[in-house]
């Protein structure tokens, strides 16, 4: 029975009070991560009532409707989720170092740690980070004012707090599922796992999706209706073709993540027979409709990248982009393929042969543009002006490392090869080594390449190359041995191991993890290192690495309105054009009045409601669970009786504030690609033809 | 229909001024979400055909006993009459006919909805009554979980209407709640149209001879 | 004819289509006018008229140049469907005669 107020919520529920009862080493690491969780909650309370923060929080940043400050709430999220799952990483590669016959902990312990890790590291952190840098970036690359729904923006950012708020709160009340980030039933059903587990899961899961699927929606319109007049298709940069891309993703993959977790629900909570084990239930199929998401959200999570590999690479080379059309067309092929391949991770379920040979064959066609990308990149930065900053040293790790983790790849799309592997090491070291150098370093590229862009501060270079160097070598020593350990036989998800000559490559895995811990922390030094040297690092006038696209023709940061007056685009790499004909930095004709969103509170209380609903789910507290979603669906009517939602900024207001910044820029000293990471650099480039001629197109 | 299309559905016309031109991103982009709750839907149905055989249903009731072929025509026709009024909802919008005109068809439009929504819970009280309950099998779970999927569409879609019709009389036609109308238009027509998938697949593929 | 005639018109004969292709196959279904395959093939034709009458006279949507975008969606969201729905049925089918 459960209680009318309380559901199933007690005091057991509680890390602290289970730590207390059975004072084991498992028990107070996760009393020690909850402590962490409320401290750090009570952390940020004190801070922001004692430095009187909290209106400024409120007015400026959560209830924005600004794309650009809605694309930094994404990544601060991103961040913080991150240094989560890293510790995660780190503390079972520690349990595993010691693991042979024994550890230090449970193996539920570690079966919830690889759950969370693998749910954060997805869905909270490479999703937000992705979501953020395409919302900072697209609208000003495209010269667009906003994106086409900010209001709905703001509601995805808060149903993907949500999500992440659910797994945070695991860790405190209750426990995380410990089935995977898959959650397989029949092994997640209530049968075997009747706790709150596998419901965490479920609702972060389903609440975060639905945000997704509207950012998908979000950026397809916004590209589709609001480019600059000129800007058509062919024009855009290619981080703008990856966008849709993997909106088609968010809009098209997502729909099977979210109908095989409601059914799971729906087994878990009403006792239908979906994927149960009796009665006709059919647990293939979930395994079968998540991968229908599972492998396109891979690629949702690469392509965007991809993008930003394509918008770095050029710049620090001081060229255009090598074969712009058959990285279109290779995008557009990755984002088709990776609808068809899917069965390729459950090549041993049963299915008859040619099946797999299907799948299998269709997987190893992804290679083919794959390839076709890579060529290009390296094709852009040959004979470039190529210059060694941190994103260019994230991008050669990838080149190298992405390579061996696509070819990797293209081994285990053999069925017969995934047939020996399947459920080893081998495989998570594949995965890790494309998301890793491919997705990760892509976006920590991307955080130092726009992040003079968002501030007006570029990062300090020396901790950034201590990072960079740091995240190559500390992902190679963790991941690198794994394969060996993977085709030796050892099983993933294994909290111990019983054949000692696995031990010596458990410790240089282990060394491996330190250093990548220690690349962590150097991200955060050089956060804090660069926002205490901001005079010294300030690049205001908007354009540090002599950029080629749009969003570099604007101060940094930006004004609300992103563009004083709407450019007219008249051809690819169109800042580069305009340096070098003197089209920059020209004062505009007239200014007109410019029509903005006002802020509004919906997202955060879409928010606030969408958590107590998740919670209440999970504790089975149904009369919470009603109030907070009518309460939520009330809002959201409410806000639609609304008519007064957009306010004018008036023309001689812009005006002021454009000539302000074009008088800076005009008694500005430019510099030259030399000084790019001096102090000199203030944000105005020397606009720079490459030695030789571009090629015509 | 005359030139000066720019999003799928009926479209207000160039008269509308500035309702038409801002209806074109709003429109393309629920017309997009649908796309997605077609895709919700489509494999809903995939998950449905899987567990539609005697595996499924594990020697529970089969369709036969628990279907009323009759009642399901009734909703059928019902759905289709209701995408016709409404249909006429947005003429008279497009034609300015002015709030009573569309707010009566509106009405009609709901009502039909509300009558269809009873049957269907006349006929689930029908199919607990013999045993069709999704605990019972995978295949009752694969309906239980598909067919009033649809009915909570309509649901919603109904509330939809209500609010519609309380926004006409608070706010008037102003370009928001014109464009409101036409997304609503074409949440329906849609909903119709996965109805016929409905009817087609589930009743008459369960109640084939 | 007006533009309000032609357009009422349309949604007419787009409810008599519909109301057609509806009452043909629950015909044959109720007097048991066909059996087995054929009768699921004539159910399945019908039906897909059916929705297509739906999309040209309710949705409005046509060949015609402006609304490419639209129609680019629909055929992409029917390709995906057909690869996510048909992929499914192909693997469960599979796995259902190897149990
Ligand atoms: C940064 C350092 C990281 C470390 C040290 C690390 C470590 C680990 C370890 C030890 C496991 C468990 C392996 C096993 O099953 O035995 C794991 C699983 C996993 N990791 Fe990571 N990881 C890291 C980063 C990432 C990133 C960036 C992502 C994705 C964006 C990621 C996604 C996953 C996933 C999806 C799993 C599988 C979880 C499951 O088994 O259900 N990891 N990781
Ligand atoms: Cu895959």
């Amino acid at each position: 029975m459960t209680d009318p107020i309380f559901g199933r919520l007690d005091l057991s529920s509680f890390a602290f009070v289970r730590a207390f009862d059975n004072p084991t080493v498992s028990e107070l690491i996760g009393a020690g991560a909850a402590m962490a969780v409320v401290l750090g909650g009570l952390a940020v309370l004190v801070i922001l009532t004692w430095f009187r923060l909290w209106a400024p929080l409120l007015r400026v940043w959560l209830t924005s409707v600004d794309h650009k400050r809605i694309g930094i709430m994404y990544c601060v999220l991103a961040l913080v989720m991150l240094t989560r799952g890293v510790i995660e990483g780190v503390l079972m590669r520690t349990q595993q170092a010691f693991g042979l016959h024994g550890g230090f902990l449970t193996p539920d312990h570690f079966s919830e740690l690889f759950s969370t890790h693998g749910t954060i590291m997805i869905f909270f952190v490479a999703m937000p980070f992705i979501a953020g840098v395409i919302n900072y970036v697209l609208p000003l690359q495209i010269g667009a004012r906003d994106m086409a729904f900010p209001v709905m923006n703001q509601i995805s950012l808060g149903l993907t707090a949500t999500g992440a708020a659910l797994v945070m709160l695991s860790l405190v009340v209750g426990e995380f599922s410990t089935g995977g980030w898959a959650n397989y039933p029949p092994y997640t059903g209530a049968d075997f796992q009747p706790g709150p587990g596998p419901d965490y899961w479920i609702w972060s899961i389903v609440l975060a999706g639905i945000g997704t699927t509207l950012s998908g929606i979000n950026f397809a319109v916004t590209i589709y209706k609001g480019r600059a007049p000129g800007m058509s298709f062919l024009r855009m940069p290619i981080f703008c073709w990856t966008v849709i891309c993997a909106s088609i993703i968010m809009i098209f993959a997502l729909p099977p993540l979210t109908v095989a977790a409601l059914m799971l629900a729906a087994d878990r909570y009403l006792d239908f027979h979906f994927f149960t084990n009796d009665l006709g239930g059919n647990m293939m199929n979930y395994v079968n409709l998540f991968w229908l998401f599972g492998h396109p959200e891979v690629y949702l999570l690469i392509i965007p990248c991809y993008g930003m590999f394509s918008e770095i690479v050029p710049t620090f080379s001081g060229k255009r982009i090598y074969g712009y059309m058959s990285m279109v067309y290779a995008t557009m092929a990755i984002a088709v393929l990776s609808f068809c391949v899917w069965l390729h991770h459950f090549f041993t379920m049963g299915q008859s042969a040619n099946v797999n040979a299907a799948f299998g064959i269709a997987s190893m066609a992804i290679a083919i543009p794959t390839g076709v990308k890579i060529y290009n990149w390296v094709a852009t930065i040959f004979r470039g002006r190529i210059r060694m900053t941190v994103p260019m040293i994230y991008v050669v790790g990838f080149f190298y490392l992405f390579t061996v983790g696509g070819l990797t790849g293209v081994m285990l799309a053999n069925p017969v090869i995934s047939y020996q592997v399947h459920n080893t090491l081998f495989l998570v070291a594949h995965f890790h080594n494309v998301i890793i150098p491919g997705v990760l370093f892509g976006l920590l590229a991307a955080y130092h390449y726009w992040f003079p862009k968002a501030f007006g501060f570029r990062l300090h270079e020396g901790w950034g190359r201590r990072a960079a160097l740091l995240w190559i070598a500390g992902f190679s020593f963790t991941f690198l041995p794994l394969y060996w350990l993977g085709l030796q036989g050892m099983p993933r998800r294994s909290v111990t191991f019983s054949d000692p000559s696995f031990q010596p490559f458990m410790w240089l895995a282990f060394f491996g993890a330190a250093l990548i811990l220690s690349a962590l922390t150097c991200i955060c030094i050089q956060l804090w290192v660069s926002i205490r040297q901001r005079d010294r690092l300030a690049a205001p006038l908007g354009d540090p690495w002599n950029g080629r696209s749009l969003e570099w023709s604007i101060p940094s940061p930006p004004p609300a309105y992103n563009f004083a007056v709407i450019p007219q685009v008249t051809q690819r790499d169109e800042f580069t054009d305009a340096k070098a004909t003197g089209r920059a930095y020209a004062e505009p004709e007239a200014y007109e009045d410019i029509e903005m969103p006002n802020n509004t509170a919906i997202g955060l209380i879409v928010c606030v409601c969408a958590t107590a609903l998740g919670l209440a789910l999970v504790f089975w507290i149904w009369w919470l669970a009603a109030l907070s979603f009518c309460a939520m669906v009330a809002a959201l009517i409410g806000r639609t009786f609304h008519t007064e939602t957009t306010h004018i900024i008036p023309a001689a207001e812009i005006a002021a504030d454009h000539r302000a910044w074009l008088a800076r820029v005009g008694v500005a000293g430019a510099v030259n690609r030399l000084d790019e990471t001096h102090e000199r650099n203030a944000g105005l480039a020397i606009p720079e033809r490459p030695a030789r001629a571009e090629p015509a197109e | 229909m005359s030139g000066g299309n720019l999003h799928p559905g009926l479209n207000l016309g160039d008269h509308h001024g500035k309702a038409h031109s801002g209806a074109e991103a709003v429109v393309f982009g629920f017309w997009i979400f649908l796309m997605s709750d077609v895709v919700i839907f489509g494999l809903v149905f995939a998950s449905y055909l899987t567990a539609a055989n005697p595996m499924g249903m594990a020697g529970g009731t089969g369709p036969a006993e628990a279907f009323d072929l009759g009642s399901v025509f009734a909703q059928t026709v019902i759905l289709l009459a209701s995408s016709l009024t409404f249909g006429f909802a947005t003429l008279a919008l497009r034609h300015e006919d002015g709030r009573r005109a569309i707010a009566r068809w509106l009405a009609v439009s709901l009502f039909l909805g509300l009558g269809f929504l009873t049957l269907e819970m006349r006929d689930f009280a029908h199919m607990i009554e013999v045993g069709a309950v999704p605990q019972r099998s995978g295949y009752w779970s694969a309906f239980w979980g598909l067919v009033p999927l649809h009915g909570l569409h309509l649901a919603a879609g109904c509330l939809w209407i209500v609010v519609m019709l309380a926004q006409m009389a608070t706010l008037g036609l102003v370009p928001a709640v014109k464009t409101r109308l036409l997304r609503l238009g074409l949440f329906w027509h849609c909903l119709d149209l996965i109805w016929v998938a409905v009817f087609s697949i589930v009743y008459l593929g369960g109640l084939m001879p | 004819m007006t533009d309000r005639q032609r357009e009422t018109r349309m949604y007419l004969v787009g409810f008599g289509l519909a109301l057609t292709l509806t009452l043909v196959p629950f015909a044959l279904v109720h007097w048991g006018l066909m059996q087995g395959r054929t009768l699921a093939i004539t159910i399945a034709v019908l039906a897909v008229a059916q929705i297509a009458v739906h999309l040209r006279f309710f949705l409005h949507i046509d060949l015609s140049r402006q609304k490419r975008e639209d129609l680019q969606l629909i055929l992409f969201t029917v390709l995906l469907l057909a690869i996510m729905a048909f992929g499914t049925l192909w693997i469960m089918g599979n796995l259902a005669t190897r149990m």
